[in-house]
């Protein structure tokens, strides 16, 4: 029989250590905050002010319309203007630029033939990203030769397209919701078994008629309400930052943000029930971390991963966690819609927290 | 089983791996009683109550205590008893009174009755200044006393002490006692354990455990009166000189300095001790050796009882009975 006395007996209690712990309320409120400013500002994948030589041997008013709409894309930042070609092949060498773009005389002729291009462009390949930013501008002479010269001003206008900013924290917000979840909400309730344990709780605590059920659902529940909060803030900061909408219902996110962290939770909890110090209970988290970073879709396209990540990934409750959020909030999903990800979430919640009450005995040895 | 006991067991035995910790045990606690365990470390004291709350599965033997089947009937058992672990295990980063509620809470004491407890027992363990200090930052008798405040918050019929008073100041050591023995007058049955003389013979029963066997067990003022073994009080000016070449007699049982004496133990099979003693002092006979028996104590007959062989003891201890 569950006892709502005892269960809120424990509740209160991690309330109360909780209040008192103050590099844990460092982390509810520092992990967001720093992660959210992190990924939205310093760690970004745009392409933005990539250093560029240019060699104009035309010297037309359409060639120079060219570069400044292609400096006004925020993509390139030119650098000069080289005369000949060995100073951009130089340069290139030196690391001093990554992309020099040539502009042959006769440019305005290539302009109108099919099978030569109008413009080359020198790319530093060594960079992915670059070369990817570079294959994003080569579009641009083709997009304009393909289309009468009268409505150039229209063709040039790359803004629109390159500027790909936005998109990217679109993207990462979201997803960092689930990153930042998975960060702190696994530590939580692995290190706070453990720790009754190593501080010597533990022997008090299942003398008590405590049972196993309560003691765990009373351990999760504080933390419940952590993440609910954290989720507020890093919409809240995406938000007035980034305006980053949810374009799905607010309460479906909050429903998937639910299981999700239920999920992290108990994950903990069965840590928290193998580990036997605090030290390892930290390292499973760890090792649950990474992966879950690394290949749950948050930062690589899942698709483009090989058949073994794909299924190890599928086995993290964040990839299906992040298909759930940007689903919601950036393409307008409802969960119906995403119900298989939801009930993978919940059926994964429900054997850690199994296998975390088989594993806990009410016994010292 | 009859209900006159508190505590019954029979044959209980814990092995840890290849180390027998508890070996055999028969025990028989008889309700409202102060009852002892007397032992070194090492000797199965924790061992043994911690098969006795539900907390270790015995590797054989029955258990039965408050006629609750264990380890079987563990979960129920709860609720009647309390234990008082040997080391601190409140919450430090909690204070008294919020360590009280949480305990008065997860033994879902009813909602009226648990402030009142809580109360009751702050002022019985004279906790009331220090409802809002942390554990960390008391003193060793504040815990102590804290600790039992929060076993016996929920009343128990049963109450195990693992070593309760390690660590604290004699002051509180007989302040301590005194709580217990209202406590049994209420008519609490206490199992506690301890290493220290005194306590064990404010007992009103007591065993003597050794390497997980009881050696010996019985009303303590009886242990002395029957002790199988004479005490000697031997002075000499070179103790040293003396205290080397007893050591070596086959009948000394055991030697210990007291300041400026000597005080060995011979068992009463010997029955002469004193002539025993000066036929075999050899070249120490010149001397002037002064050797007086005096009364046993407590000590004596726990030095008899984990030194001389099992099968003297077992005799020692059912003649005792």
């Amino acid at each position: 029989m569950m006892s709502f006395s005892r269960l809120f007996a424990v509740f209160r209690k991690e309330v109360w250590q909780l209040k008192r712990d103050r590099l844990t309320i460092a982390m509810i409120l520092g992990i967001p905050i720093i992660q959210i400013l992190l990924f939205g500002y310093a760690i970004n994948t745009d392409i933005r002010s990539i250093p560029t030589l240019v060699l104009n041997q035309s010297h037309t008013q359409l060639s120079r319309d060219l570069l400044s709409d292609l400096e006004a894309s925020q993509v390139i930042q030119i650098k000069g203007y080289a005369t000949h070609i060995q100073e951009i092949e130089t340069k290139l060498r030196q690391g001093k630029i990554s992309i020099g773009i040539v502009i042959p005389p006769d440019f305005e002729r290539r302009l109108q033939d099919n099978e030569r291009s109008a413009a080359q462009l020198l790319v530093d390949g060594s960079d992915p990203i670059i070369l990817g930013a570079a294959k994003l501008l080569t579009a641009m002479p083709y997009h304009h030769h393909s289309h009468p010269p009268k409505q150039r001003g229209k063709l040039f206008d790359v803004r629109h397209y390159y500027n790909p900013e936005k998109r990217s924290s679109m993207n990462t917000i979201p997803g960092l919701i689930g990153v930042i979840l998975t960060m702190t909400m696994v530590i939580f309730t692995s290190i706070s078994l453990v720790r009754e344990r190593e501080r010597g709780n533990l022997e008090l605590l299942i003398n008590t008629p405590i049972t196993t059920n309560e003691l765990m659902l009373g351990k999760m529940l504080p933390y419940v309400l952590i993440g609910f909060f954290q989720v507020s803030l890093i919409l809240l900061l995406g938000h007035l930052i980034f305006e980053i909408p949810v374009r799905g219902q607010l309460s479906d996110v909050y429903i998937a943000a639910l299981v999700f962290v239920a999920a992290n939770l108990t994950l903990g909890l069965l840590f928290s029930t193998l580990a036997n110090s605090q030290l390892q209970a930290l390292q499973m988290a760890i090792f649950i971390m990474l992966p879950s970073i690394l290949l749950s879709g948050f930062m690589f396209p899942f698709d483009g991963m090989p058949q073994l990540a794909q299924w190890i990934a599928e086995i993290l409750p964040l990839t299906h966690f992040e298909r759930l959020i940007r689903g919601i909030m950036l393409r307008g999903a409802n969960l119906h819609e995403l119900l298989a990800e939801l009930l993978i979430l919940i059926g994964f919640t429900l054997l850690t927290l199994t296998l975390a009450i088989k594993r806990f005995r009410k016994r010292l040895d | 089983m009859n209900s006159n006991y508190a505590i019954q067991c029979q044959q209980l035995t814990r092995q840890f791996g290849d180390r027998v910790a508890v070996d055999h045990l028969d025990l028989s606690v008889p309700k409202q009683s102060i009852y002892g365990f007397l032992g070194p470390n090492g000797s199965g004291k924790s061992t043994t109550m911690r098969m006795l709350c539900g907390l270790l599965l015995p590797s054989s033997g029955q258990a039965e205590v408050l006629g609750l089947k264990i380890p079987k009937q563990a979960e129920q058992l709860k609720c009647r008893i309390g234990y008082m672990t040997q080391k601190f295990s409140l919450y430090e980063d909690l204070t008294v009174h919020e360590n009280l509620k949480f305990m008065a809470q997860a033994y879902a004491l009813p909602g009226g009755m648990r402030k009142n407890r809580v109360e009751e027992v702050l002022q019985q363990f004279q906790l009331q200044t220090q409802r809002k200090q942390m554990p960390a930052t008391m003193s060793g008798g504040e815990k102590q006393r804290l600790a039992l405040a929060a076993a016996t918050l929920h009343q128990p019929q049963l109450l195990f002490l693992d070593e309760p008073t390690s660590g604290v100041d004699p002051q509180s050591r007989r302040d301590f006692w005194e709580s217990l023995f209202e406590l049994a007058d209420s008519g609490v049955t206490i199992l506690l354990s301890t290493h220290y003389m005194d306590e064990a013979e404010r007992c009103h029963q007591l065993a003597i455990l050794d390497h997980g066997h009881k050696a010996i067990e019985g009303v303590p003022s009886d242990l002395i009166a029957d002790l199988n073994a004479w005490v000697i009080k031997i002075e000499n000016r070179s103790i040293a000189t003396l205290k080397q070449h007893l050591s070596q007699l086959a009948e000394v049982v055991s030697l210990s300095q007291m300041g400026n004496y000597l005080r060995i133990l011979i068992p009463k099979h010997v029955t002469a001790p004193l002539d025993y003693l000066q036929t075999h002092l050899g070249d120490l006979q010149q001397q002037s050796i002064r050797a007086t028996v005096i009364d046993p104590s407590l000590e004596d007959v726990f030095v008899m009882a984990t030194h001389t062989q099992p099968s003297q003891l077992k005799m020692t201890g059912e003649q005792s009975i």
